[in-house]
Order: structure tokens, then C-alpha cells, then sequence
């Protein structure tokens, strides 16, 4: 109760909490808010590339269908990618991070050193190289990114397994004879949790963002999925005539990414305040 | 000698020390250096010493989850060390190990009631309905409501923490308890009636206990026996009544001595002067305590006095103990 | 004991925290009476505010507590009505010295021991502590006189070393000449042995005494610990939940109790507990605080009129102070200093 109270009064926070929040609500309901559900696939030739009116408010694209129909349709697309990619990085991150950090020996190191290879290179370019390697597609671009994103989570998840592991309750365990099992798994992980907590709320906001980059080269969701970021690369050769084409899926990136990063902060604020300057 | 239920002899561990691939080797502190002592049935042994004395050490060895580096630990005359950590776990079931700080020593998300079930779980007392019945016993008898049980352990205060702890440890029936510091940090008050749990337990599930103190007037209250450590051996160990009354050991005294008491009027400078404890990584050769004892003489420094009979029952280990005059220290 | 000879005289303080909870009222009434010289312990179990009694001395109360009443007279001058600047410059740490509880904490591991003692005194007093010429010089003279007198060995070395490159007892030494590098006329400590072993901790004890009958320093020594009282203390009050419940010569109060509370207290104490029966109940919440005397839902001897009004403070010829009913009537003289 104290932790949303404070929660509460942090302005930024709340800021991103709504952003967020009204970015879920708008992917769950996605085909009844938007005005012209079908234009996803449909195309009206007769109707291209027309400046916002009443009847399509941010206007339409090259091949004459609805952008506002087609940024809320994408929203869906970005968020369900961004949610797949990190539960993946989850699930291979998390349990090599209390492996590596719950036992000793020559397999934590293995595990650390090749968490620090793939955390050496930027992110994105690792998986631009290894989506160009997997084809394109949008199951490849997330399995790209998804296999690019869990050492984030390995090297959190070690920090904090290294420093509970130590701690009298755990020995305390060690006395009764508890199983490393039952250990990591019931113990140390929830005892973990704000950080992972914290880091997947960013990790949202940044995989929705390298989704867009992997679309916008071509390396993500195919024509005539709505992305935002393919959206991006097929508005190029219209502008800066039609303005309209581009901006508003980049705007939708830029807001959903921005929520989900204020909406990180404020849980890290929350979770613990010594987090703020380390990084 | 079926009196003794654990034996411990020439027990060693050794603490920290790295061997690393870049950089200089940290060589490891003898925490515990060469212990001996042995458990009787039903008594309560106090371990008494000062901080880093090695008498946590101790305790942690003998439950397991420190390995020991060298001696043998017996267990109703079956050898139980020498065993990698979980198998010296399960050989030594019946020894079981309360922490110093009780609010650190639970999960803090987990309820104390769930805390309390896991030790009955991870141990095997399967059955739902078994597992209720035995903690509703011990909660009853350590003196908690059962409506505690849904509670998280910062809302519990430090003497209902210290019930809990004494609880999940006591509820696996273990036949010997290691009580580490079962008060320190508790009021007066609450003190009182921990110890007063404390003793009323261990009669009536008739248990061994090992009681790891740096407060003598606890120790005094509590315990049978009183074993005294400095650096990680014991120098002097006899029945409580005689070890206050009458003490042998020079450290023993200056510790007799330096320990608050509830009179008036003492005189401060009374006491003989003691430097700074060494260091536990630069343990003076022969007797570890001769550079702050006022007795002190060359063979001290070249070889380590052993552990001898020092009349009934009592222990000591010092070269001089015939010839240092009775203790000066005050009666009360 | 007449008013002249008090270096320090508390009465009647009250003092409340305002919380997300409601109002903590911390302390409820507090009487403390520090004659010149003496070392006076104030003991109680934790919550009793004997820390916030010691900080309300020196002034460095948390910004949200309220003084809802009281005086702190220290040499005939009210504390209370100073502002923080005057309480700054011409009190705390100057007249009133201070000796925190934890010496691993108090000293900036990043800063030579001697920059940091020499930092005090430069800051109290820039004329040198002598009144002469403002040198240098003088302060690091008297620094290392006041380190030969808290026994640091080698204090030319010491001052060039970092605090971790001392043990516990030292740096305690360390944090003692700091508290007296400005000649204060009275010490605060607040348990500042707690952390230490026995053996290290009646070094300290020893010094603490050798230092105040050395300077003429008064002391309000702050303890959980009775045996350390017995140890040091020449007076000692008791306090309960924000109370002071008795007061008077350490030897009065360790064989003659008068408060039930304290009664009780010693009781527990296990060189003396026969049956470790402890103290029925639990402490009060400083939240909801019971009327009268704060002891008196857990009084043994507790009567209907101990939940009107905080007893009246009696105090017998020996200077022996009590706030409890049952000496109210004729049973104990209720004889007045004259």
C-alpha cells in the first residue's frame, strides 16, 4: 500500500503508467476503435494519399487506407511483439541468471562471460545481423530479437541471485537442508523480482522501438501487415508532401516507447531509490 | 561415554581465502582452530567469546553448512563429517541451527506461516493435514496466536520473530539446537521471556543445546556448562558455577572482569589493562592470547599450550594456570 | 541539591512527530537534572526516547518534531528559544559535545582522520581554541593533545590515516577527541559502546571517567544497558515510553527501586532474574499513548487514579525522584530539597 502511494505521487511515473495503459487498451480493442477496421488489408486506389480530413483524421497512405485505422491496428502488432520478445528474454535470461549466480564454479562462469560477449555488442545491430541471417520475417525478427535481449536479463538476474544467495535467510534454508530448487526458484527469484520487473517494463518500450527498426529495413513484418516501422519505410518516397503518412506511426513509436520508459523509471523509484544513480 | 551425544575433536574451518588466476592468493583465516569439546546429553553448553572469536564459526560447522577443514565430528558415536555440505546436512538431521538476527533469517516475502510449513515440507512430513496439526502444537508451545502465521515478518516484533525462528527449527524435532545469540538485540524485558521459553523448551523436548553468547550474564543464567574461546580455540571450559567463581584462564578472568554487572560502585580500573584483540589473519605464535596477557613468559610464545584437565570436569588451556595466583575476580 | 550546581536541568519536555499515522507523541514528560561534573545515565528499553531526549539537548531534532513543551535550561539559558544558527555556532559541539552510537558510521571513509577531527575544530572555534592568533598550528597542537589523552598511540601517524585503518575501539577514541576538541562543558553520548566487545568497551568506559574527572565534563550518557550504568554512571534516570519514571544516584535506584517499572525492569536483568517472568504486555504505541502514567496498563500495583494524570515527580532528601502514586501518600516522605 505504502509502495502506491508513493507510486502515486510520482508524476512521471503515473504519466507513463497512463500511456501504457491506454496503449493496452487500444491493442485489446483495436478492430472496434478503429474507424476503418479492414483498411488493415483492404486498398482504395481512388482514395490515395489524401491530407487529414474529418472523415480520416491523420489522412491516408499510398494506397488510399485509413492511417489512423491502420496506427491503431499497429498498436496491437507492437505490443504483442514487444510482450512476446521480452517473456522469451525472460525465459532464457531469468533461470541462467540464478544458475550463474546460485552456484559456483566453471558454469556461472561460462554463462557470464557469454552473457558479456552478446551484452559487448549494441543490441540492435546484433539483431539486424542475425534477423539478415534468419530471412525476413516478422517471426525471425523476433526470434532475433528475443535471442538478442536475455543477457540483460542473465546479468541482472546474477547481481541480485549473488547478493541473495548470502543472505541469512538463505543460509537459514541451507540449514534445513531446502534444495537449490526450491532455493532460486521460491526464494531468490521473488526476491529478485523488482529489478526483472523494472528492466522488462523498458525492455517494452525498447523492443517496440528495434521491432520498428527491423520494419522500417525491411528485416520485419512483411507488406501489408500495419507496423509502424514498415509504415515509416513505405511513407519515404511520399514525402515531405505527404507529411501525414509518416508522422503519425512515428509518433505513435515515440509515445508508446516514452510511456513505457517513464512507466520503468517510476517502478525503479519505487522499488528502490538507490537504483536511480547507477544508471 | 554414552553420556556424550556429539563429540567434537580437533575440529578446524577455515574461512574465506581466494585462490585467484590474476593477482595475490588471500590466504584463509583459521576461524576455528583445533576444537574439542563434547555435548552431553541434555545439557546446555555455553560457547562464550568476544566478536570474531570464531564461535559463530563454530556453531556453523557443526550444524554443516560451513565444511569443515579438518577434525571429526561424531554424532551418538557415528562419524558425520568429512562430507560434502548437503550430505553432512542429512547425516546431521538431528542438529539443528537457530540464527542471530531472527528478521533476517526469514524469506520477507514469504508469510511466517508459510516459512514455518517449508521446513516441515522440505524435510519430508508430507501429509497436509500432519503438517497443520504439528505446527499448530509448537506454535502453541513457543507462545504465538496461530492467526500470526498469515503475517510477513516486518510486522512481527523482535521477540515474536525470535518465537518464530525457535519454532520452524524445533518443530523438526531435532535432538541437538546450536542457539545463536538467541537474544542479542532484544530489550531487557523481552530477553527475560525468551530465555525463559528458551529454557522451558529444551526441558521439556529434552534437547541438547549448544548456546553461542557473548553476554556472560546470560550465559551465566542459562547455561550447564560454559566453554570460553579466543581466536578460534577454546581456553577454558568448565561447569558454569565453577568457571564464574572461580576462573582459570587469564582471558577468562580479564573477560570475568571487563563483563558489566548489576552492582554499584565498582571500581573501573580494577580489571587489568588489555590492549587491541590481534587480528584473526595475524594470530601470534605459541598461545594466541600471550601478547595481551599479563602472565605471559618465552615459552608461551614458541609453543601452543593444549587443552589439559585442570581439576573435575574442568579444562584449560594455558602453561601457567598452577602458577598464576587465585583470581582476583569480585564475587557477587 | 540546590539549582546552582546543575549544569543542565530539563523539565516537563514534550515532544511529538507528526507521521503518515497520526501524531507520535515521542516524549510526554521528561524531567533530567545534570549536576556540574557528573555522569548521568539515562536508560530505557528501545522506544522509551532516550535518543530523542539526547538530540532534543543538542538540537538536532528530525525537522518535523514538534517541542509542545518543556525547557532546556543549560547554564541558566534556555536551548529551547535559541535559533538553529545561534544553537550552531555557540552550542553544539562547541559547549556541548557529542559521541554517536556507531563508530564505524560517524567518520567519512574517504577523509584523513586528522582533516576531519581539524574540520571541527576549525569550524567552532577559528581563533585557534586558544583565543590566540588563529594558526594552524594551534589546533593541530591540541589535537594531538587530545588524542595523547584519548591514548592513540602515535598521534602524529594517526591523524595521516583513514578511518578503516582503525579498529572499532579506536575510531571511538577518535570520535571521543573530536567531541572534545572545542572544550565542552558537557558530553552527549549516545550508547557509544554498544557496538564494541566487553573487553574494548570498559576501555572506553574507563577513559570516558578518567576524561571527565581530568576536564570537569558532565555527561548524559545514553544506554539500554544497566551494568554499564552500574559501570560508569554517578546518577541515572529511567525512562518508559517517553516518560522519566525515576531518577537519582546510580547505587539508590540499582538496590532500592521505587518505580514499579523499574522494579520490574531489574528483575529481568539475568544477574538478577530468578524466574525470568519478564514484564507482562507490551510497550505503548507513542501513536496512542494510555492517559495517566504510560506503565500503568502493565502495573502490577497500577490503581484507578494512575489513568488520570501522569503521576507528580517526588523526590526524597537523598535526591532520590519517583512519578508513581504509590508514593503520593504517606507511605514514602515526600520530602523537597531545600
Amino acid at each position: 500500500m505504502l509502495v502506491l502511494r508513493k507510486f502515486a505521487r510520482d508524476t512521471s511515473g503515473m504519466v507513463g503508467l497512463v500511456i501504457v495503459l491506454t496503449a493496452v487498451v487500444v491493442a485489446v480493442l483495436a478492430p472496434r476503435l478503429a474507424p476503418h477496421p479492414l483498411d488493415a488489408y483492404e486498398s482504395h486506389p481512388l482514395r490515395r494519399l489524401q491530407a487529414p480530413s474529418d472523415a480520416s483524421p491523420f489522412g491516408t497512405d499510398n494506397l488510399g487506407r485509413d492511417v489512423l485505422s491502420r496506427v491503431i491496428l499497429g498498436t496491437r502488432a507492437a505490443l504483442s511483439i514487444a510482450l512476446l520478445v521480452v517473456a522469451g528474454a525472460m525465459l532464457i535470461g531469468v533461470p541462467l541468471g540464478l544458475v550463474a549466480g546460485y552456484y559456483r564454479g566453471w558454469m556461472p562462469e561460462v554463462i557470464m562471460r557469454v552473457t558479456d560477449v552478446f551484452l559487448a555488442v549494441p543490441q540492435l545491430i546484433l539483431a539486424l545481423a542475425l534477423a539478415q541471417l534468419l530471412g525476413p520475417s516478422l517471426r525471425n525478427a523476433m526470434l532475433a530479437l528475443t535471442l538478442t535481449y536475455w543477457p540483460f536479463f542473465t546479468r541482472i538476474v546474477f547481481a541480485e541471485t549473488r547478493r541473495i544467495r548470502v543472505s541469512v535467510f538463505v543460509e537459514a534454508l541451507e540449514g534445513l537442508n531446502a534444495g537449490a530448487g526450491r532455493v532460486m526458484f521460491a526464494h531468490i527469484l521473488p526476491n529478485a523480482a523488482p529489478p526483472i520487473i523494472v528492466r522488462a517494463t523498458i525492455g517494452m518500450g525498447f523492443t517496440i522501438l528495434s521491432a520498428a527498426v527491423l520494419g522500417f529495413l525491411g528485416m520485419g513484418a512483411t507488406p501489408p501487415d500495419p507496423e509502424w516501422g514498415l509504415a515509416i519505410a513505405e511513407s519515404r518516397q511520399y514525402l515531405p508532401e505527404a507529411w501525414w503518412f509518416a508522422t503519425f506511426p512515428g509518433l505513435a513509436i515515440f509515445l508508446v516507447v516514452f510511456g513505457f520508459n517513464l512507466l520503468g523509471d517510476g517502478l525503479r523509484d519505487v522499488v528502490d531509490p538507490r537504483l536511480r544513480r547507477s544508471r | 561415554m554414552s553420556d556424550v551425544i556429539l563429540d567434537v575433536e580437533g575440529l578446524e574451518t577455515l574461512l574465506g581465502g581466494e585462490r585467484r588466476l590474476l593477482g595475490a592468493a588471500r590466504p584463509p583465516v583459521r576461524a576455528v582452530a583445533g576444537v574439542s569439546l563434547a555435548l552431553r546429553r541434555g545439557e546446555i553448553l555455553g560457547v562464550v567469546g568476544e566478536s570474531g572469536c570464531g564461535k559463530t564459526t563454530l556453531g556453523r560447522t557443526i550444524l554443516g553448512i560451513q565444511r569443515e577443514s579438518a577434525g571429526t565430528i561424531r554424532l551418538d558415536g557415528r562419524v558425520v563429517s568429512g562430507l560434502p555440505p548437503r550430505e553432512a546436512r542429512r547425516a546431521r538431521h538431528d542438529v539443528q541451527y537457530v540464527h542471530q538476527d531472527a528478521a533476517a533469517a526469514l524469506d520477507p516475502w514469504w508469510s511466517v506461516g508459510r516459512s514455518l510449513e517449508e521446513a516441515l515440507l522440505i524435510n519430508g512430513i508430507g501429509r497436509r493435514a500432519e503438517r497443520e496439526a504439528r505446527l499448530g502444537r509448537m506454535l502453541a508451545a513457543v507462545g504465538l496466536e496461530p492467526a500470526l502465521g498469515r503475517r510477513y515478518p516486518h510486522e512481527l516484533s523482535g521477540g515474536q520473530l525470535r518465537r518464530v525462528t525457535l519454532a520452524r527449527v524445533l518443530v523438526l524435532a531435532p535432538r541437538i539446537v546450536i542457539l545463536d545469540e538467541p537474544t542479542s538485540g532484544l530489550d531487557l524485558s523481552v530477553q527475560a521471556t525468551v530465555l525463559r521459553l528458551v529454557r522451558e523448551l529444551l526441558g521439556e523436548l529434552r534437547l541438547t543445546c549448544l548456546f553461542i553468547s557473548h553476554d556472560l550474564s546470560v550465559v551465566r543464567q542459562m547455561c550447564d556448562r560454559v566453554a570460553i574461546m579466543y581466536l578460534g580455540r577454546i581456553v577454558e571450559l568448565a561447569a558454569t558455577r565453577q568457571l564464574f567463581e572461580a576462573p582459570v584462564h587469564p582471558y577468562t578472568r580479564v573477560l570475568l572482569a571487563a563483563a558489566p554487572r548489576l552492582v554499584a560502585g565498582q571500581d573501573l580500573h580494577a580489571a587489568p589493562i588489555l590492549g587491541e584483540p590481534p587480528s584473526p589473519t595475524a594470530v601470534p605464535s605459541g598461545c594466541a592470547f600471550r601478547t595481551r596477557c599479563l602472565h605471559a613468559v618465552d615459552v608461551c610464545a614458541t609453543r601452543e599450550p593444549a587443552l589439559e584437565p585442570a581439576g573435575a570436569g574442568r579444562t584449560v588451556s594455558c602453561h601457567r594456570w598452577r602458577e598464576i595466583p587465585a583470581a582476583p575476580v569480585t564475587a557477587d | 541539591m540546590s539549582a546552582g550546581d546543575l549544569l543542565l536541568r530539563v523539565e516537563g519536555l514534550r515532544i511529538s512527530i507528526p507521521t503518515d499515522d497520526g501524531v507520535a507523541q515521542i516524549l510526554d514528560h521528561v524531567d533530567l537534572r545534570i549536576p556540574r561534573g557528573r555522569i548521568v545515565g539515562v536508560v530505557g528499553e528501545s522506544g522509551c526516547g532516550k535518543s530523542t531526549l539526547a538530540r532534543a539537548v543538542l538540537g538536532i531534532l528530525p525537522r518535523a518534531a514538534r517541542v509542545d513543551a518543556g525547557r532546556i535550561v543549560f547554564e541558566g539559558e534556555d536551548l529551547l528559544a535559541l535559533d538553529q544558527r545561534e544553537l550552531t555556532r555557540r552550542i553544539r559541539g562547541k559547549e556541548i559535545g557529542f559521541i554517536p552510537q556507531d563508530p564505524f558510521l560517524a567518520l567519512n571513509p574517504t577523509f584523513k582522520v586528522g582533516t576531519q577531527l581539524l574540520e571541527i575544530m576549525r569550524w567552532h572555534a577559528p581563533d585557534g581554541g586558544d583565543g590566540g592568533g588563529g594558526r594552524r598550528g594551534a589546533h593541530r597542537a591540541r589535537l594531538l593533545d587530545l588524542l595523547r589523552a584519548v591514548q592513540i598511540a602515535d598521534p602524529e601517524a594517526a591523524l595521516d590515516r583513514y578511518p578503516h585503518q582503525f579498529s572499532g575501539g579506536q575510531r571511538q577514541r577518535l570520535l571521543i577527541a573530536g567531541a572534545l576538541a572545542c572544550r565542552p562543558r558537557l558530553v552527549i553520548a549516545d550508547e557509544p559502546t554498544t557496538a564494541l566487545d566487553v573487553t574494548t568497551q570498559l576501555q572506553i568506559l574507563r577513559l570516558l571517567r578518567d576524561l571527565a574527572n581530568r576536564f570537569g565534563l558532565s555527561m548524559l550518557f545514553v544506554t539500554h544497558d544497566f551494568g554499564v550504568v552500574a559501570q560508569l554512571c554517578d546518577d541515572v534516570m529511567v525512562m518508559y515510553a517517553g516518560q522519566s519514571v525515576e531518577g537519582g544516584g546510580t547505587a539508590e535506584i540499582l538496590e532500592r527501586p521505587r518505580h514499579p517499572y523499574t522494579q520490574l525492569l531489574l528483575a529481568c536483568h539475568p544477574d538478577r532474574a530468578q524466574d525470568l517472568a519478564g514484564i507482562p504486555g507490551t510497550v505503548a504505541s507513542p501513536l496512542a499513548p494510555p492517559p495517566g502514567c504510560r506503565f500503568h496498563p502493565r502495573c502490577p500495583s497500577a490503581r484507578p487514579d494512575c489513568a488520570v494524570a501522569r503521576p507528580a515527580t517526588v523526590v526524597d532528601a537523598g535526591g532520590h525522584a519517583v512519578g508513581c502514586v504509590l508514593y503520593h501518600a504517606g507511605a514514602v516522605p515526600a520530602a523537597r530539597p531545600s
